[in-house]
């Protein structure tokens, strides 16, 4: 597929072809926002542009960290499992020191993540075992650990404090915290994928894992960094999951890592690897959401949202592919000029 | 590739499913003596129906995976056969004809996800986490949350009956028959020749005149129809029709595949181990769910299981090497 | 290219036999009805309760916190006759992995199963054979198919919730104005009959300013229920009150109320724990909520099915038994056991309650 480690002209032309996709997403959204305002100009509201916005937080967090698994030619699908651990925990603990800063209470769930993380990317690394199995093996493993330690009991609003739970519905200039937390989450790791030497070798790993070692790239390494990443990312999403729903079980993020792959993919990051962006990612979260969000108000039967999905997906990367072949194409003409 | 080490790959493949297949049989002799009435003959019909779906799928699937390819969407196919099923059955159109048309419908829905992978050349993990919300979405369309019974006892009957006075389940001929002949064809054919030379390299395979898209769309139009005869199964065994009918079920036939020594590279597998591996899970959970282990346990084992079968050859390889250099 | 013809030879043939005639749902209709034979027998007032009964409680799915009460008061009263309890189930609510346990069931050799049937229907094959290995099945919380069951623990007349239902809504509306409902699946055979109920109730002239806008279903999913509260709040800016017939409803709704701009101007009520309703009972989200106690629906079957068991009763209409504390129950038409009136639970009297 596409490839960075060429020289300049190519990557050019391939941030123009980005930039056109991400585009296409936002136009895909402005539409459907237009039509469902036109039937229903509540949908328009501060409460509900607030609903969506939560909503998509969750799933953005997510959506990053998969991108930039997804980026380096791997993929977890551990995320919703690790997700559940981690609201678990933090609901647990806060159930026993209810007057834990809710700062703390996102570090641990983060670091619960990480932990996952490790055991991923060390089990990709050293065990040389392909993300997919790992990661399908620790969806299970993860998940039924949780419910082992949780057994039958559900964590209520009212057992968290409520200190915890205003994080999860307060605002800042009618933006509410957890959108904010997610928005810095998405901007520090689309600059350091974009702009630092570490993130540009996650591309080159995803475009050619034997050409990036052999340019020095110290590739396991960097496949356990984008584990832990994406495991810190999902522990993250399970704190921001327990604030906005304050209901917590076992099941909390059962199947969302379908939702999550689904982000990452309309938001144009190639499966293979190489190519895309958090911030594409992060509107695939957010047109999804909408999707969702538009059919409730619409009263279009809820059973179209998931094939709705699929067909997206499908679109999605039946677009990317063609796109690609176009700038091969294209490339190969100038190429030819040149020389 | 030199013959030396076609050699050497031959022979750990074939130990790995030596392995399988010996780890299977202690299994079930170590479940027999210990759990009470693990060995029942009525247990042994149980068994056989709860991996019913399982078994099916695991065939066509093994050959995807074997030419590199993966296919998600087998659950959602079987849940839309299903919802199609209950929809038609609704209609008042005889059972004759509904099944052969979900039969078909199956065959259509793999061949969908064939094109998009051989034509479009699409990676079949996107195309067929696609299809998957897909079609399982438009199996809650057909039907929406609603279930159809009723379906005819004669039907229903045969499905969790046993052969004649013997405590054989009908179904299991279902599973031999299929089984054999996927056997044969990745065993003992050309095609399945084919399906191991494009495993190991589509280049090379091309090169030895195999047609490697043609292929590949054949396996999936193949695995999407054996979803759609699991998916009648299932309605037929459960007599009840819904859109959520096998949700999941993808993860449990990967898990059973790969179990059974199959790459989720391409280019190695072979069918007894695969069947070893559905054997495996389907006895442990039977035998852990008699000895009331919880359902979180069977979560764990599976997971495990999983990561283990693909980590264990790997590090017997590398310790090996260790020893020779 | 052979395979396609095969292909196309295969739907020719069904199209065939399509235009014969073949095996319909309206030619099998009838048939599958008929219940298997049960040995029945005389039931014996007089006999004693057995002690040591393998008593097995296998509700829609495990982890729910409204069955872990139903299971708790079921454990209680297995205690209470010296039997042997046990909890099984599935974490999801499909009824496949509901079959397994049941085949599990007969092969540990239980006296009595009690069972909450995530489909009326696939349960039955399973449940039959079960009860030809001489096992009493007692269903509660959600029946399964009438042919299949020994009998059924109904928590409360249908008619009654779908009325106190509407009496709640009505009060809380104040007699007039747009409400709408937030169920659970929308095949829920419980909500749906109290869902009639309430339209047949709503249809009375007393009524006629209620507006019934909408029937939304959450599916007993948490977040689902959540974003469908959303959706009903967003569509229908007059909306009153939102009545959710389920627990997992009735808490999502009135937690997202409770924390967004409709507090106060929109009122939740329905079926919901008290325990899980306490925060916005005194937040002031929900003034008002109904619910039977589930404690005692568990509770009641194990009487039931011990008392069938040790030969009192074999589910017949008429038949009377002791159910412990709950005292003497009659069985109803179709084997069904009503436990009583649901509570209705306020500020005032809502920290009397912990279940």
């Amino acid at each position: 597929m596409t490839a960075v480690d060429l020289p300049a002209p190519r990557r050019s032309s391939l941030d123009v072809v980005l930039k056109v996709r991400e585009l296409g997403i936002v136009i895909a959204l402005a539409v459907l926002v237009a039509v469902t305002t036109i039937s229903n100009p509540r949908f328009l509201s501060g409460q509900s542009i607030r609903d969506i916005l939560l909503g998509t937080a969750i799933l953005a967090v997510l959506a990053v960290g998969q991108a930039v698994v997804v980026i380096t030619r791997n993929i977890d699908l551990s995320v919703g499992s690790v997700l559940g651990l981690s609201a678990f925990t933090v609901g647990t603990l806060l159930q026993n020191s209810p007057r834990l800063p809710v700062i703390v209470v996102l570090v641990v769930g983060a670091a619960v993540g990480a932990v996952c993380g490790v055991v991923n990317g060390a089990l990709v690394r050293f065990g040389n075992v392909p993300a997919l199995v790992v990661t399908l093996g620790t969806l299970y493993v993860v998940r039924g650990i949780t419910y082992f330690w949780a057994g039958g009991s559900q964590i209520n609003a009212d057992e968290l404090p409520s200190g915890f739970l205003d994080f999860g519905n307060a605002t800042v200039l009618g933006i509410p915290y957890l959108v904010l937390l997610a928005i810095l989450v998405l901007v520090v790791t689309g600059v350091v994928l974009r702009n630092y030497r570490t993130g540009r070798e996650l591309y080159a790993m995803g475009s050619s894992p034997q050409a990036a070692r052999l340019a020095g790239i110290p590739v396991g390494r960097r496949t356990i960094g984008a584990f832990v990443v994406s495991g810190a990312l999902a522990g993250l999403a399970g704190v921001l999951f327990a604030a906005r729903f304050g209901t917590i079980d076992a099941a909390a993020g059962t199947g969302y890592e379908l939702n999550v792959v689904a982000a990452v993919v309309v938001g144009g990051v190639a499966v293979f690897g190489g190519s895309g962006t958090v911030w594409g990612a992060a509107l695939g979260a957010l047109l999804l959401t909408t999707i969702a969000s538009s059919l409730a108000v619409l009263e279009i039967n809820q059973f179209w949202q998931q094939a709705i999905v699929g067909g997206l997906i499908l679109l999605a990367i039946g677009a990317d592919r063609l796109v690609a072949v176009r700038v091969a194409a294209g490339l190969k003409k100038r190429g030819s000029h040149v020389s | 590739m030199s013959a030396e080490l076609t050699e050497v790959r031959a022979a750990r493949f074939l130990n790995w499913n030596v392995a399988i297949i010996a780890l299977t049989v202690i299994v079930l002799i170590v479940a027999a003596a210990t759990v009470d009435s693990f060995g029942t003959s009525q247990n042994f019909g149980f068994l056989v129906l709860d991996l019913l779906p399982i078994a099916l799928v695991a065939l066509p699937m093994t050959l995807v995976i074997v030419t590199g390819e993966i296919d998600l969407s087998v659950a959602s196919t079987l849940g839309l056969s299903s919802a199609v099923m209950g929809y038609l059955w609704n209609a008042n159109q005889p059972i004759e004809s509904i099944i052969p048309l979900c039969l078909l419908l199956g065959a259509v829905l793999g061949a969908v996800n064939g094109l998009f992978v051989t034509v479009l050349g699409l990676p079949s993990l996107a195309v067929t986490i696609g299809t998957l919300a897909l079609y399982r979405g438009l199996a809650f369309v057909v039907l929406g949350d609603s279930a159809v019974a009723d379906f005819p006892a004669v039907y229903t009957d045969w499905v969790t009956g046993t052969i004649g006075g013997t405590s054989i389940p009908d179904v299991l001929i279902i599973i031999v028959v299929l089984a054999v002949v996927f056997g044969v064809v990745l065993h003992a054919t050309p095609i399945g020749r084919a399906v191991f030379a494009v495993g190991a390299g589509e280049q090379a395979a091309r090169f030895a005149g195999v047609r490697p898209g043609r292929l590949k769309f054949w396996l999936y139009v193949a695995s999407g129809l054996i979803s759609g005869l699991a998916g009648v199964l299932w309605t037929l065994r459960y007599s009840s029709a819904r859109a959520d009918n096998g949700a999941g079920l993808e993860l449990a036939v990967v898990a059973a595949v790969l179990l059974g020594g199959v790459s989720i590279f391409g280019g190695k597998g072979a069918l007894p181990g695969v069947i070893a591996g559905v054997v495996l899970l389907g006895s442990l959970q039977n035998a852990l769910r008699l000895s009331d282990v919880s359902n979180e346990a069977l979560n764990v084992v599976t997971g495990v299981l999983l990561i283990v079968s693909v980590l264990a050859p790997n590090l017997a390889r590398s310790v090996l090497q260790r020893r020779r250099t | 290219m052979s395979q396609r013809k095969n292909l196309a030879v295969l739907a020719v043939v069904a199209l065939t036999l399509a235009a014969c005639g073949g095996t319909t749902k309206s030619s099998t209709e009838g048939q599958n009805t008929a219940a298997p034979e049960t040995s029945a027998g005389k039931a014996d007032p007089n006999a004693p309760l057995k002690e040591g009964l393998k008593i097995a409680y296998l509700p829609k799915q495990l982890n729910n916190p409204y069955t872990d009460v139903e299971v708790g008061g079921g454990k209680v009263a297995v205690g209470e006759i010296k039997g042997e309890y046990k909890l099984v189930g599935p974490n999801d609510a499909s009824a496949s992995s509901q079959v397994s346990y049941i085949n599990t069931l007969i092969q540990q050799q239980q006296n009595v199963i009690v069972v909450a049937a995530n489909d009326p229907n696939a349960v039955c094959p399973s449940l039959n054979q079960a009860r030809k290995a001489g096992i009493k099945v007692v269903t509660f919380d959600s029946d399964a198919s009438k042919t299949c069951r020994d009998a059924f623990i109904n928590q409360a007349t249908t008619q009654g919730i779908g009325e106190s239902l509407v009496k709640m809504a009505s009060e809380l509306a104040g007699g007039s104005g747009e409400i709408a409902i937030l169920s659970a699946t929308p095949n829920a055979t419980n909500q749906n009959s109290w869902i009639k109920v309430m339209q047949t109730e709503l249809a009375k002239p007393e009524n006629a300013k209620l507006k019934l806008v909408k029937i939304a279903y959450g599916n007993d999913d948490d977040q689902k229920s959540f974003t469908e509260a959303q959706g009903l709040l967003q569509s229908y800016p007059n909306l009153k009150v939102i009545v959710s017939p389920t627990t997992v409803g009735i808490a999502a709704a009135s937690r997202y109320v409770s924390a967004s701009s409709y507090k106060g101007k929109v009122a939740i009520t329905g079926l919901g724990l008290p325990n899980q309703m306490r925060q916005y009972v005194k937040d002031g989200t929900v003034k008002k909520f109904a619910l039977w106690n589930p404690a005692d629906i568990g509770y009641l079957a194990a009487y039931a099915g011990a008392a069938m068991s040790s030969g009192q009763i074999t589910g017949a209409q008429g038949e009377k038994f002791k159910a412990g504390k709950l005292g003497e129950y009659t069985i109803g038409a179709d084997g069904e056991i009503v436990l009583g009136p649901p509570t209705e639970f306020t500020a005032a009297n809502i920290d009397q309650f912990n279940f």
